[in-house]
């Protein structure tokens, strides 16, 4: 309800042009990648879908933390929910395979069918993780989620004759599209043979990483969006305003946990074997941290938090290493070629990401691109008693209270 | 400013009967009975700790009492959830104000009308913002970076913005200074003649004596007095208590 009665306040003087420019050409790059890949020889597109599929994650929990303020730790739970509904439903080692095709429900073992039940499955245990822990707050909502995030993996362990234990489901259901099934084997198009390879999981993941981002901006503006930020900011206030705490964080929990299906059951198909030490706490952590870095409950804070983090991780940790490992032995100086030759990025990746996390929380709290910049004048710095005090003068000036 | 007449009293509105309110094992409210009515302005009095503000939050249902009960228009509503209450016409401005720190005034004031969606939204906001011009130029500032005046403002034009027939304040001049007390008690008054009826809590006893019809004395979780609010205010205990005279 932003209106015309607002003072005409100076916009920022942002550069359209350039802003522009540099968000095409982004769009451009992320359209043609896998075909630059090609060309230039990047050989990178493998890192690509996993990264897109862990920013999407963050979107998600993103909903949770950022919009709603629930602290969650354990995320990965519903990702490992989404991944094996999708495995439970498609693969052949799954007990459903017994039963399924001669069955009436023979079309549950499509993909992308498969992919709307996994947002299901996730999205109702949100739900019903959400429920028992309504009534926490902070700290103890976080040991709660955690709890969670450490049973859902110790579950997929145990119930072996549903889960295959610790050796994992493998293989699981393919997307396809058309007569193209995703993966190694060449597709026939219009008579033509093609080898696409990973390519069409990157548009797969590509798109639903961009509805993700498409219904997550929806969400934030929609009723259920105010309602959270509302419940963030002051939860008895909220009830105030006539919204229901309770089916409010509800929707949280289960909207946030429903794009970690998506995203999990594509992830399954993408490595084509999921096991239970794929969804363990580091990756709810990892997770977290992408939507922190970046700037809690700003979407495009988070795709940025997420792409670098991930870019470091799968793509510069790797590289950077060779190239300093080149450059030692172009200087053609034996000592400083062993010298950097011992230097190894991945090794430290984790001590780098925890480093960077630390300056980045000393330096910059809110994140690298927070959920609302300081739009305000320089009146936002002004204490109480200067805000009074400049009130009273005025009201004074005015002639007092009428 | 001109005050527009104010409607008659009516009818009781909110009648509380006897009710026992608990934190833990803490008797907070010991048999606490008050009425309402139509369009007054009522006020309850006391010391801090009282209970007044444990009043108000039984009243919206934040906080629930073990025996009695409340009934608005001839309906329980001591077993309604707190967000139901609000959408039976009772909004409350919370003791501390209460308003979503990171979210701008506009944006609260949105809130404020969460649980309506027509069109009369624009109309009420423009009426909170005549009765409150200071908001309408922090419109697009941060609610946490008010001053506490207009915090105040905007606790009670947000409250505005659901529509109350009855409108719960709690201690609306706590930590103002008296010009801007009197900013918003003259509010308070005029939002009263548009015929909102009004609880207030206060702690300055002379100010809400002063715009009130009827008031209550609590002390120690009971109502040891009632009586309008001319003779509340020469009445010797309340001088001598709550006027600072003797």
């Amino acid at each position: 309800m932003s209106q015309t009665l607002a003072p005409a306040l100076p916009t920022a003087s942002r550069q359209p042009n350039f802003g522009t420019l540099a968000r095409n050409l982004f769009i451009a790059v992320v359209l043609t990648y896998p075909f630059l890949d090609l060309a230039f020889g990047w050989q990178a597109l493998l890192a690509f879908i996993p990264m897109m599929l862990m920013i999407t994650l963050a979107m998600g929990l993103n909903i949770v933390v950022g919009y709603a303020g629930l602290l969650d730790l354990g995320y990965a739970a519903f990702y490992a929910i989404g991944a094996y509904a999708a495995a439970f439903f498609t693969s052949p080692v799954s007990p459903l395979n017994a039963i399924l095709p001669d069955s009436p429900f023979f079309w549950m073992q499509d993909f992308w069918v498969a992919m709307l039940l996994a947002v299901l499955v996730a999205g109702l245990a949100g739900a019903l993780l959400g429920a028992p822990t309504l009534r926490l707050r902070g700290d103890y909502l976080a040991l709660v989620t955690l709890g969670f995030g450490e049973i859902v993996p110790r579950l997929v362990k145990n119930l072996e004759p549903w889960t295959k234990g610790v050796k994992g489901m493998n293989p699981i259901g393919r997307p396809y599209l058309f007569d193209c099934t995703f993966g190694v084997d060449p597709c026939t198009i219009f008579g033509t043979q093609y080898k696409l390879g990973m390519i069409p999981y990157y548009y797969v993941t590509l798109a639903i990483g961009a509805l993700s981002i498409f219904l997550i901006i929806r969400l934030r503006n929609s009723r259920l969006g105010r309602a959270w930020a509302a419940i963030r900011d002051d939860e008895i206030a909220a009830q105030g305003m006539g919204v229901n705490p309770v089916t409010t964080k509800l929707w949280a929990f289960a909207l946030g946990a429903s794009f970690s299906g998506a995203t999990g059951a594509i992830f399954g198909a993408y490595l084509q074997t999921i096991s239970p030490d794929q969804f363990e706490y580091s990756t709810s952590v990892i997770v977290l941290c992408m939507v922190i870095l970046g700037g809690t409950g700003n979407v495009w804070g988070v795709m940025f938090g997420g792409l670098l983090i991930q870019s470091f991780d799968r793509i510069f940790a790797e590289r950077l290493t060779g190239w300093v490992h080149k450059f030692g032995a172009a200087t053609g100086v034996p000592a400083v070629a062993t010298l950097l030759s011992n230097f190894d990025l991945l090794r430290s990746r984790l001590f780098i990401f925890g480093l960077c996390l630390v300056l980045l929380m000393a330096l910059r709290p809110q994140g690298l691109l927070p959920a609302r910049k300081r739009r305000e004048s320089a009146l936002i710095d002004e204490t109480e008693e200067e805000a009074n005090a400049r009130h009273d003068a005025a009201v004074a000036q005015a002639g007092g209270p009428q | 400013m001109t005050l527009q007449s104010r409607p008659p009293i009516g009818p009781v509105v909110l009648e509380i009967d006897d009710i026992h309110t608990y934190y833990g094992n803490i008797h907070a409210l010991q048999g606490v009975s008050m009425n309402v009515r139509e369009h007054e302005i009522v006020t309850l009095l006391g010391s801090n700790g009282a209970g007044k503000s444990t009043t108000l939050r039984t009243i919206s249902g934040i906080l629930r009492p073990r025996t009695g009960s409340v009934t608005l228009r001839g309906k329980r509503i001591d077993n309604v959830a707190a967000h139901d209450i609000v959408r039976m016409g009772v909004c409350q401005s919370p003791e501390g104000r209460h308003v979503f720190p990171r979210l701008t005034v506009d944006e609260n004031l949105d809130m404020g009308a969460f649980i309506h969606s027509d069109a009369q939204v624009a109309d009420d906001r423009n009426r909170v913002l005549t009765l409150f011009p200071r908001l309408r130029e922090r419109l697009k500032q941060r609610a946490g970076t008010l001053s506490g005046g207009e915090q105040q403002m905007l606790a009670i034009a947000r409250a505005m913005m659901g529509r109350p027939t009855v409108l719960l304040l709690d201690e609306p001049s706590m930590g103002l200074s008296p010009l801007l007390t009197d900013v918003i008690f003259d509010a308070i008054k005029e939002i009263n003649a548009t015929g909102v009826t009004v609880v207030v809590v206060e702690q300055n006893a002379q100010l809400a004596l002063s715009i009130a019809d009827r008031g209550y004395v609590m002390q120690t979780g009971r109502i040891v007095l009632t009586d309008s609010a001319a003779a509340l205010t020469q009445n010797e205990t309340v001088r001598k208590a709550y006027l600072g005279e003797g």
